[in-house]
């Protein structure tokens, strides 16, 4: 039953990934996006990291793919404008050479790793390492220096955002 | 508080509610769009800008405090995140945790403290 | 999970879901039934005894309506916008324990749709999805009005949805769990949470009536100065489900209220009585819709009685006074709780 529906989500994840980007209209993109997250969320979810997989939904799906909708917005990207752009030979070879690296060193990456040493040892596995006390007690115990660390990340967030805003102040604000 | 045993098979039945969902919305639609006249002329599928004739179309641009607005909301989402792992095990945690979190909304007020009197989110 | 018991829970699920748009359904008579009230006047009372058949009457006028998609609209989007925003509101009901359990055969059956360690998060994460409803209408739509509409509703949602956030971590420090069942547990075994924690419960309300675009925040939708808002081009019944999910949102709002600050389905002194398991059960999910009867009441009741707020007062209101007041409370519990530890230790 988990295999089953591991392969429906792992089907349904690539598949709206690969509409993302094949997607005409930015706004389908962004909504083929939402359904990644969701169905990346159904995968945390099978492996019973309940607490991942909502917050998956409410940082990912919820505010970070808000922002993209208003800047989508803000640009009003119209599908024609994609069309408009001449396709520069130059720019096509260079995505294809980096991608193409890309994927060589994916792969060589994959083939030298061993599996079979990679699986724990059958020691007793905790089921409920993903549920939001049991989280909570390793972030706040052994975690603690990265989640101090992670307040001034979002500090400096903070000050980059005003700055980018406030150089606007000249122009009059349409609405 | 008992330590449940939580599965992933606990959510099950929000399938249930999904088709549920899913299936009533589908309903009024097909049956909404399915029932009714159909009458299109020109003018009636115009935009509606109350009766003044519309210019181009809505690809204006807005001024950019909503961005800002929205990019506040990702940091303090991510803020308030953190804070709920840390609130479910409050009492565990004790002093030391407390002072802990305090420490890390220090930070983030102070931020915010930047942000207010920057003046960015006037005008609201 | 077995089949029977994934068949019960799917049973509760259906029949919560029905009640829920029974519910919402009727409020929309309530609404101006309550409206006449307060204006000293009768509401709707044509179609049936004390207007009762109303709401099946609007249903019907909306099905009835032309559906028609402006020209420049996005097709597709048009659609799904209203469908997303109904989406979200009828899904957010499934964590609410709407009883405590059934003991039928020795089986307990939780009056719960799902049980699940993060309740209230999932909450949070489809209040969350909703803003997308709102946004992809006005973008869809392809007006100027509609997409302003649609950026200032989301940009109030989003902003009051971090107050509602900060608010409601004070009542996990007290419960210690994200269980909505434990939550109410934990009241039923100490005082309701509105006696504990009064600032969060009038944060939580105020940040409720802006996520369920009410007044005195519903400019979104206000009818002088923007023509709709969001939904400016919607008729029949894509208009009929922007209005509805709206109804549901209050329902669900009201039961989420109840369940974090008033109790739930907790009956104080019920199990004094020592009735019958079923009996109390009942009992108590009587009490809990009697709470959200009384809380959708009170949003109708502000309604009607204050003006509505200006857009930038809207946006102090979230950010420079319910954030910090919030946070304010959320370190007034955690020193009260560390206090109360340490001197009944």
């Amino acid at each position: 039953m988990a295999d089953k529906l591991f392969y429906f989500l792992a089907f349904v994840t690539v598949l709206s990934a690969l509409m993302v980007v094949f997607s005409k209209n930015p706004v389908h993109s962004v909504l083929y996006l939402i359904l990644t997250f969701f169905s990346i969320s159904g995968q945390y979810v099978i492996l019973n990291a309940q607490f991942l997989a909502v917050v998956n939904i409410i940082v990912y799906a919820g505010a970070i793919m808000v922002l993209f909708l208003f800047v989508i917005m803000f640009l009003n990207m119209r599908t024609a404008a994609e069309d408009a752009r001449k396709r520069n030979a130059l720019i096509q070879l260079a995505g294809v050479i980096s991608s193409g690296l890309l994927l060589t060193i994916v792969i060589s990456a994959l083939v030298r790793v061993d599996m079979a040493a990679h699986i724990a040892p059958a020691k007793a596995l905790n089921t409920q390492v993903g549920m939001v006390e049991n989280l909570g007690i390793e972030l706040f115990t052994n975690f603690l220096v990265p989640f101090e660390l992670a307040s001034v990340l979002f500090i400096a967030a903070m000050v980059g955002a005003v700055l980018l805003a406030k150089r606007e102040e000249g122009e009059r604000n349409a609405f | 508080m008992e330590s449940t045993t939580y599965l992933p098979s606990d959510y099950l039945p929000i399938i249930v509610q999904f088709a549920a969902a899913i299936g009533f919305v589908i309903f009024s639609m097909v049956l909404s769009h399915a029932i009714g006249p159909k009458r299109h002329s020109k003018v009636k599928d115009a935009q509606w800008e109350s009766g003044i004739a519309s210019v181009g179309d809505a690809r204006t641009p807005v001024s950019i405090k909503y961005f800002l607005i929205a990019i506040l909301f990702v940091l303090f989402d991510v803020e308030v995140i953190f804070m709920y792992p840390w609130a479910v095990n409050f009492r565990q945690l004790g002093m030391v945790g407390f002072i802990e979190m305090v420490l890390f909304m220090s930070t983030l007020l102070a931020g915010f403290y930047y942000v207010i009197k920057k003046g960015v989110l006037n005008w609201e | 999970m077995e089949l029977t018991s994934l068949i019960v829970r799917g049973l509760v699920i259906f029949t919560v879901f029905a009640v829920t748009l029974l519910i919402a359904t009727y409020s929309t008579l309530a609404e101006r039934k309550i409206a006449g009230f307060l204006q000293d006047r009768l509401g709707p009372d044509r179609a049936g005894p004390f207007g009762i058949l109303q709401p099946l009457a609007d249903a019907v006028k909306l099905f009835f309506k032309e559906e028609f998609i402006p020209s420049h609209a996005n097709k597709w989007l048009f659609i799904v916008g209203p469908s997303l925003a109904m989406l979200t509101a009828l899904m957010s009901s499934a964590v609410i324990p709407f009883g405590n359990e059934f003991s039928i055969d020795g089986q307990l059956i939780p009056v719960q749709g799902i049980t699940v360690n993060i309740g209230l998060l999932y909450i949070f994460g489809v209040v969350s999805l909703g803003v997308y409803g709102l946004m992809i209408g006005g973008w869809a739509s392809n007006n100027k009005f509609s997409l302003l509409g649609a950026i200032r509703a989301a940009s109030q949602n989003i902003s009051y949805e971090l107050a509602m956030g900060m608010s409601i971590i004070a009542v996990l420090m007290l419960a210690g769990s994200l269980d909505l069942r434990q939550i109410v547990i934990d009241q039923q075994d100490n005082v309701w949470n509105v006696v504990r924690q009064p600032l969060g419960c009038v944060i939580f309300i105020t940040c409720a009536f802006a996520e369920c675009n009410r007044t005195p925040f519903d400019l979104p939708e206000c009818e002088q100065e923007l023509v709709g808002g969001y939904h400016t081009e919607y008729g029949s019944m894509k208009l009929g489900l922007y209005l509805f999910s709206e109804y549901i949102n209050m329902f669900v709002s009201s039961a989420v209220i109840a369940t974090l600050y008033f109790g739930g389905y907790d009956v104080p002194y019920l199990s004094t009585l020592g009735l019958d398991k079923n009996i109390e059960t009942i009992i108590g999910i009587v009490a809990l819709f009697g709470k959200i009867f009384f809380f959708i009441f009170f949003f109708m009741w502000v309604r009607w009685t204050l003006p509505r707020f200006r857009y930038d007062q809207l946006m102090n209101l979230g950010w420079k006074s319910l954030i910090p007041l919030a946070i304010l409370n959320l370190i007034l519990t955690g020193g009260g709780i560390l206090a109360w530890e340490h001197f009944t230790k």
